[in-house]
């Protein structure tokens, strides 16, 4: 990295290079059984220089010379955007715990026989399930330099493990899924099991449900499968910046429900997403986006919020290119209702367990719609079944202004998202059955 | 080289092992409003080992690509702590061949000014159109150069290039934001996204039109697809159905989609091969070594054939249609489309929609998924239809089915095939891998629309 820092230096005014490399290992259950072992060794090296005031980039993975990799970064700085922000130089990180040293006590026996014990659990209490079942370990490493003395790294140790069954009875599929992730080496297929068979206890029979607008439930899967990608696009501070964004001049405003927060925080011990620095070198920390359902903060990166007159909020993340906004762990903050008391007070409803197709509607206006992969009807304060061929649709900002109630169980899901039940008041379904 | 690989493959206890060496160089452009806020070039050097003994797979992926008998090694160490039953793999007769692209207009000989001058253009056009507030440009494009070698004595050398745009205007007033896309690709030929003037001015008048339309009421209509969407839907909707590896190990599903069974009326017709040449699915071997084919997967409303990888083909006691796919050396392959469509027949666009006294006209994609059962895919673009006539603008609309109803449902289909090449599709982590999709039009009788 330093011969590439020298190289660059030579014929550029500033320059950065990031380093990360990781060594990962996932398993693979099929249909109930081992089926591959994977070994997954990378190492990418990126470089940003600014020549002329303007920004270059060029990556490599794999073995590159220093000069080809410069050369190839200068060819772009001609036409690069011009650079509003310095390469930062913090004296101090925060100290984020990322790394648990138990990781590399994991043996490759320890997570088959994990996978077994969490397929074997599920298949007891559904015996014609097919499971198919992830089990991954890992670490990561990243370095980042930069000319103006700027250096920061560290290690992330990774563990995850994901579960997916499916259940056919004629031509009806069922099906349900759960998944985990954090540094910490988690050797407990419980808390997966337990959810697995609590979807499959809910879906036992086919309801149907009929075409009008009733109040719906979102567990956190379906939180996350619903009403996640369009807030993450409305508080990117990019978007925000080009005007793309539906809250672009609503900072201070109270827009959601009161009782709404959102943080951004990539500050939390062992989650996956945490991080002392971004990808560029800038601190970590815990940013509130929502605050008592006001709009309280964009989340950006180093040239976004020059160019917005702000401060980096230490969300640039690299997704093969140059640093973007993109946020870390996302936090909604918990009520005080019980989910079981959220289906009791729904006399005719739905409950939005994984919703799909959700992200591929109008995400910057807010809308939202898709189908309901699993869902389960409410009648009478009581869940009675599973509903199919069932669409949903909404706007985020109608169903997050006000809530009925939010739940006092929050979860993580996704490995990214901590949330509680939503309960809203009424959303749109149609139903082919209906 | 490729001496070096042979001798890494001999003399191993396997039932199979290969090695994938691969080299990519790409240039990516992002433009966000007015701003030209990325241009990059990438170049990486990486391969992998895949090991099969007794039914069960090893996997190494690495970029240092020296010492590669090690890395068989472990692939072949990993697989024999896996396998415990019999390998199935369809046999194949060794190969050996060097694939070149031959491209009219290949993008890494295309100067970067040039490319920034085309792009420019493009984006003074959305950005000139009145209530639109901004645009986003992306472009990619690749050259690989593929070194696949295998035990059983295949050695191939394949260069691929890609290229893919997607334009976006975004149209603003009193809060409202609304969009509309435009994608395109080619096998390399960088002329296919040239001389896009008009098209990308229509794309801006049209996302400042959605700013007054209204949204669609939600629940069941009579649905005209566009061939762009049309192919969006065939691949959603039956096309990941088709991949073997969902089928190969479950039995109810093989009794589900059991060769021979209706799935629609005799006019319909689908294909999935990557032997139909000159698209972004087109290769003339898969992943694995196999030849490249073109697979009936509905004929005459009847299930035909399924895409397969070896492993699938050989469980399955069926043959392999190449379709192994890898979407670069970080991934073993899996079984995955290449260009998928239906077969067009004889109606007009006229005669489709003349007797429709109330049904919804959707255009173009963006978007879609499946759970192999019920199914979703969305328009960019949607109309009433009224009493045989295009009525008003719409809102886009999210359009969803199931896959052993709405085939079925199909019960027009025209004469005007196109094939859409803006397309990338996902699987497990592998995204976004070229493939195309095309249909001409076609209308379903009942499809469930998302809408307030």
């Amino acid at each position: 990295m330093e011969d590439i820092l020298a190289q660059a230096k030579k014929v550029a005014e500033r320059v950065e290079v990031f380093q990360v490399s990781s060594k990962v290992t996932p398993i693979h259950f099929e249909a109930n059984r081992l089926k591959q072992i994977q070994d997954k060794e990378s190492t990418r090296t990126a470089i940003r220089l600014i020549k002329g005031g303007k920004v270059g980039f060029a990556q490599a993975s794999g073995f590159i010379e220093p000069e080809t990799l410069v050369e190839m970064a200068v060819e772009t700085c001609q036409f690069g955007m011009p650079a509003k922000f310095d390469f930062p130089n913090p004296k101090v990180y925060p100290k984020i715990d990322t790394f648990d040293l138990q990781i590399d006590a994991v043996t490759i026996d320890d997570m088959v026989e994990l996978g077994e014990q969490l397929i074997a659990k599920i298949r007891q209490h559904t015996s014609d399930i097919l499971c198919e079942a992830s089990i991954s370990r890992g670490i990561a490493s990243v370095h980042i330099i930069n000319s103006e003395g700027g250096e920061a790294s560290y290690n992330k140790s990774l563990f995850s493990m994901g579960f997916e069954g499916v259940l056919i009875k004629d031509e009806d599929m069922l099906f349900v899924g759960d998944s985990h992730s954090s540094c910490h080496p988690a050797l407990d297929f419980r808390p997966i099991a337990e959810e697995v068979i609590k979807q499959l206890e809910l879906a036992k029979r086919n309801v149907s449900i009929s075409t009008k607008p009733v109040p719906v439930i979102f567990t956190p899967h379906g939180v996350a499968s619903s009403l996640i990608a369009p807030l993450v696009s409305a508080f990117n501070g990019k978007l925000v910046l080009d005007g793309a964004s539906s809250l672009k001049d609503k900072l201070g405003e109270q827009i959601f429900d009161k009782n709404f927060f959102l943080w951004d925080d990539s500050t939390l011990p062992y989650q996956v997403a945490s991080y002392p620095c971004d990808d560029e070198g800038v601190p970590s920390q815990r940013t509130a986006l929502i605050d008592n359902g006001a709009v309280s903060h964009f989340f950006y990166d180093l040239q976004t919020a020059a160019l917005a007159n702000t401060q980096s909020t230490g969300n640039g993340s690299r997704h093969g290119g140059l640093p973007t906004p993109s946020p870390s762990s996302l936090v909604i903050g918990k009520g005080d209702t019980s989910f079981r008391d959220m289906v009791v007070d729904i006399k005719e409803g739905l409950v939005v367990e994984f919703l799909i197709g959700a992200e591929q509607g109008n995400i910057l206006n807010g809308d939202f719609s898709g189908n309901v992969l699993l869902g389960y009807k409410i009648e009478n304060g009581e869940i009675t079944g599973r509903v199919k061929d069932t669409m949903v649709a909404g706007n985020v900002y109608q169903v997050l202004k006000q809530l009925e109630a939010i739940g006092n169980d929050p979860r993580w899901v996704e490995g990214f998202l901590l949330t509680p039940c939503l309960y809203c008041s009424s959303l749109s379904v149609a139903s082919r059955a209906g | 080289m490729q001496d070096k690989i042979a001798n890494s493959l001999k003399g191993h206890n396997a039932d199979y092992v290969e090695i994938r060496l691969e080299e990519n160089k790409a240039t990516r452009i992002i433009y966000r409003g007015n701003r030209l806020e990325e241009i990059g070039r990438t170049s990486s050097l990486g391969g992998n080992v895949r090991a099969l003994i007794k039914g069960g797979w090893g996997f190494v992926s690495f970029n240092n690509v020296n010492k590669l008998r090690d890395k068989v090694e472990l692939a072949v160490n990993q697989a024999r702590l896996v396998g415990k039953e019999t390998s199935k793999f369809s046999r194949l007769e060794p190969v050996t061949d060097v694939v070149t692209a031959e491209i009219e207009k290949n993008p890494t000989a295309v100067p970067l000014a040039y490319k920034k001058k085309l792009f420019d253009e493009y984006n003074d056009i959305i950005l000139s159109t009145p209530k639109i507030q901004t645009s986003n440009i992306g472009y990619n494009d690749s050259q690989r150069k593929i070194t696949f070698a295998s035990s059983e004595g295949t050695y191939i050398e394949q260069t691929k290039v890609d290229i893919s745009l997607r334009l976006a205007a975004i149209a603003s007033e009193d809060g409202q934001v609304q969009q509309i896309g435009l994608s395109l690709g080619s096998q390399g030929d960088f002329s296919a996204i040239e001389g896009l003037q008009e098209q990308v001015k229509q794309m801006a008048h049209r996302a400042v039109g959605l700013l007054s339309a209204p949204q669609a009421k939600g629940g069941e209509y009579i649905v005209v697809l566009d061939p762009v969407l049309a192919g969006v839907f065939v691949h959603e909707a039956f096309g990941h159905l088709s991949e073997a590896d969902h089928v190969y190990e479950n039995k109810r599903l093989q009794d589900i989609m059991v060769l021979g069974r209706k799935f629609g009326d005799k006019h319909l017709n689908i294909v999935d091969g990557a032997a139909v040449s000159g698209l972004r699915g087109s290769y003339k071997y898969d992943d694995e070594g196999v030849s490249a084919s073109k697979t009936y997967l509905i004929r005459e409303g009847i299930l035909e054939s399924r895409l397969h990888s070896r492993e699938t083909a050989a469980i399955m006691g069926e043959n392999p249609t190449g379709n192994a796919r890898a979407i670069n050396y970080l991934f073993p392959p899996i079984v995955r489309m290449t260009n998928t469509y239906i077969e067009p027949r004889i109606l007009s666009f006229e005669d489709i929609i003349s007797d429709i006294k109330e049904g919804i006209y959707a255009k173009d994609w963006y978007g879609g998924t499946t759970s192999l059962e019920m199914f979703t895919f969305s328009a960019a673009e949607a109309y009433m239809i009224c009493n045989g006539k295009i009525a008003e603008l719409l809102r886009p609309v999210v359009l969803s089915g199931n896959v052993f109803v709405t085939l079925g449902n199909i019960d027009a289909i025209g004469n005007d095939l196109q094939m859409n090449q803006g397309g990338g599709c996902g699987k497990r982590e592998q995204s976004p891998l070229p493939v195309s999709n095309g249909s001409p039009h076609i209308r379903i009788r009942s499809c469930l629309v998302g809408g307030s």
